[in-house]
């Protein structure tokens, strides 16, 4: 993508559609997606599912989970075009975030107009060690897990340094889980719609110090879905798109440990300088953002690393409620990862569909208000896959 | 030289490879596998670029520094200092008889970071800036050849 083509939509969405996260019993995987599907074109009624749709883009991590392969394929099927062209990516967390791109990607070659973004998970049916060893596989096995590393650990170990660098206390963290569980209340398709207090995740019991059971995101089961057009033909299709202005993706070391500064998320900066850049936007324009939440700790960082404060002043926002629905820059209104859930694959194009739905005033009872540029960042593994988007109400 | 059908065994029986894998020219390939190796002959082993003298541990194919693939290996001193921790009381299947346990990020003098397994004696003596040493343990866990691991501890 150039920096000419910097006041210029790169691609528009002009419909959302996600199932209900949670424990999904008695649904498959392509089950779960298709759920998704029909809500995006339900709520289109000028596509022509058949005749518009040219490709999808599909984010999946864990294939083996149902002895099946071809997501891509598989998904198409289940959605009644079996025969259109289907791509499916997988960076852990990020799947569906690298999906989006690639599709904007597509429509940007000019190869497509109209094309399909889709996220999908399974994960409850697993044991809940075999769930963990899955996404932990996310991280450098050889250097990590082998040494007795859980996927918390390594968030935790990250916290720790922030915390010993930037003086940032575990009340800080719960601030975030207890943020996010007020917003995911508010949100009917999260996966737990409760509020929680402080006491509530200081008193939960320790995964990994200084992190918590509330500290961690859920184990979900879940699928998202965009449909993503040509800015030209956008209106065809809805009177109120959503258009993407920014895209930028940056890698990292697989593991934690080779990395400069513990205390930050490198990648996630440097996506997020590309996207505003392509934008033309700065932090402060920015109206509302959903980030990847992973853990609590994660938001903090992304708080840092997106420029809505300065290094190791992540705390602060939390203190102000600056990060809540009525702030000056909300947080994941749909509940985050920590509470709407985390369905991983899912989880990259379900940030867009709650940007969509908030920039499109659909947002109902977590409506921010006068949103016009909203930004989406996930991430992969421990951040060695960061993804950053920017959306402006079209 | 080490013949295919060892290295397929080591791979999934681990102390059964025979010798290191190695290069046309006898050159021990900078590979997780020979990494491991050496631990389980007690041996903390990096390597050093030939172009830009960076050193790696562990070893990778290509110096992250400089376009290079060429190699010596070198003797670390196993001394370093403790960056960050974290102690794990849910733990994975494989772990579950030592919890909760220490994990951290050592820096070793030679500059090369790693995270492993830090025993104490006493649990509330962690703290960051700490002094450590490795040391090495056979693990009843079939991974890595040898099942050798390397970990740290006050010295």
């Amino acid at each position: 993508m150039d920096v000419r083509n910097l006041q210029k939509p790169l691609a528009s969405i002009v419909s959302a559609g996600l199932s209900k996260f949670g424990k999904l019993e008695g649904f498959s995987i392509r089950e779960i997606f298709a759920l998704a599907a029909r809500e995006a074109f339900d709520n289109c009624p000028n596509l022509d599912v058949k005749k518009d749709v040219k490709a999808l883009f599909i984010g999946h991590m864990i294939e083996g989970s149902e002895h099946q392969g071809q997501t891509g394929p598989l998904a198409c099927d289940w959605i009644g075009l079996p025969e259109i062209p289907s791509f499916r990516f997988e960076s852990a967390c990020a799947s569906s975030g690298s999906a989006l791109r690639n599709g904007i990607f597509s429509i940007m070659s000019g190869l497509f107009d109209v094309v399909i973004i889709g996220g999908v998970e399974r994960l409850t049916h697993l044991a809940v060690s075999e769930a963990t060893e899955y996404l932990a596989s996310s991280a450098d096995y050889a250097f990590e897990q082998w040494h007795g590393f859980t996927f918390p650990a390594l968030f935790a170990s990250i916290a720790r340094a922030h915390m010993y660098k930037y003086g940032t206390k575990e009340e800080h963290l719960a601030m975030v889980a207890v943020k996010n569980h007020s917003h995911g209340a508010k949100n009917p398709k999260a996966h737990i719609q409760k509020e929680i207090s402080i006491d509530k995740v200081m008193e939960s019991r320790v995964v990994a110090s200084p992190l918590k059971l509330y500290d961690c995101s859920l184990i979900s089961d879940g699928a998202s879905c965009l449909v993503l057009t040509n800015p030209k033909i956008a209106r065809k299709f809805t009177d109120s798109p959503v258009n993407i202005i920014g895209s930028g993706q940056a890698g990292d070391t697989i593991g934690i440990y080779q990395r400069g500064d513990l205390s930050t998320l490198d990648a996630s900066a440097r996506a997020a300088a590309q996207a505003y850049k392509m934008a033309g936007v700065k932090p402060e324009d920015i109206n509302l953002a959903e980030v990847h939440d992973c853990f609590t700790i994660a938001e903090i960082l992304a708080y840092e690393a997106l420029g809505f404060c300065k290094r190791g002043d992540g705390k602060n926002l939390l203190e102000e409620k600056e990060t809540c629905i009525d702030g000056c820059i909300p947080v994941n209104t749909s509940g985050g990862l920590k509470s709407k859930g985390h369905p991983v694959g899912a989880t990259g194009a379900a940030q867009a569909c709650e940007i969509f739905l908030q920039l499109t005033n659909q947002a109902d009872k977590r409506q921010v208000s006068k949103a016009e540029l909203g930004l989406t960042h996930n991430m992969g593994g421990t951040g060695s896959t960061a993804i950053v988007h920017i959306y402006r109400r079209g | 030289m080490t013949k295919k059908q060892d290295i397929k065994n080591a791979s999934t029986v681990g102390g059964d490879i025979e010798d290191f894998t190695r290069d046309e020219n006898g050159n021990i390939y900078p590979t997780i596998e020979n990494f491991y190796r050496f631990c389980s002959e007690r041996k903390l082993m990096g390597i050093k670029c030939k172009e830009c003298g960076n050193i790696l541990a562990p070893p990778k194919m290509s110096c992250s520094k400089y376009d290079s693939y060429k190699f010596d290996w070198i003797t670390l001193k196993g001394k370093g200092k403790l960056l960050t921790y974290s102690i794990v009381h849910v733990a994975p299947t494989d772990f579950q008889a030592i919890a909760p346990y220490i994990v951290g990020i050592v820096e070793l003098e030679e500059g090369p970071k790693l995270p492993g397994i830090v025993k104490l004696k006493k649990v509330e003596d962690i703290k960051i800036g700490m002094d450590l040493v490795t040391d090495f343990e056979k693990t009843s866990i079939e991974s890595w050849v040898g099942n050798t691991r390397y970990y740290f501890k006050q010295p």
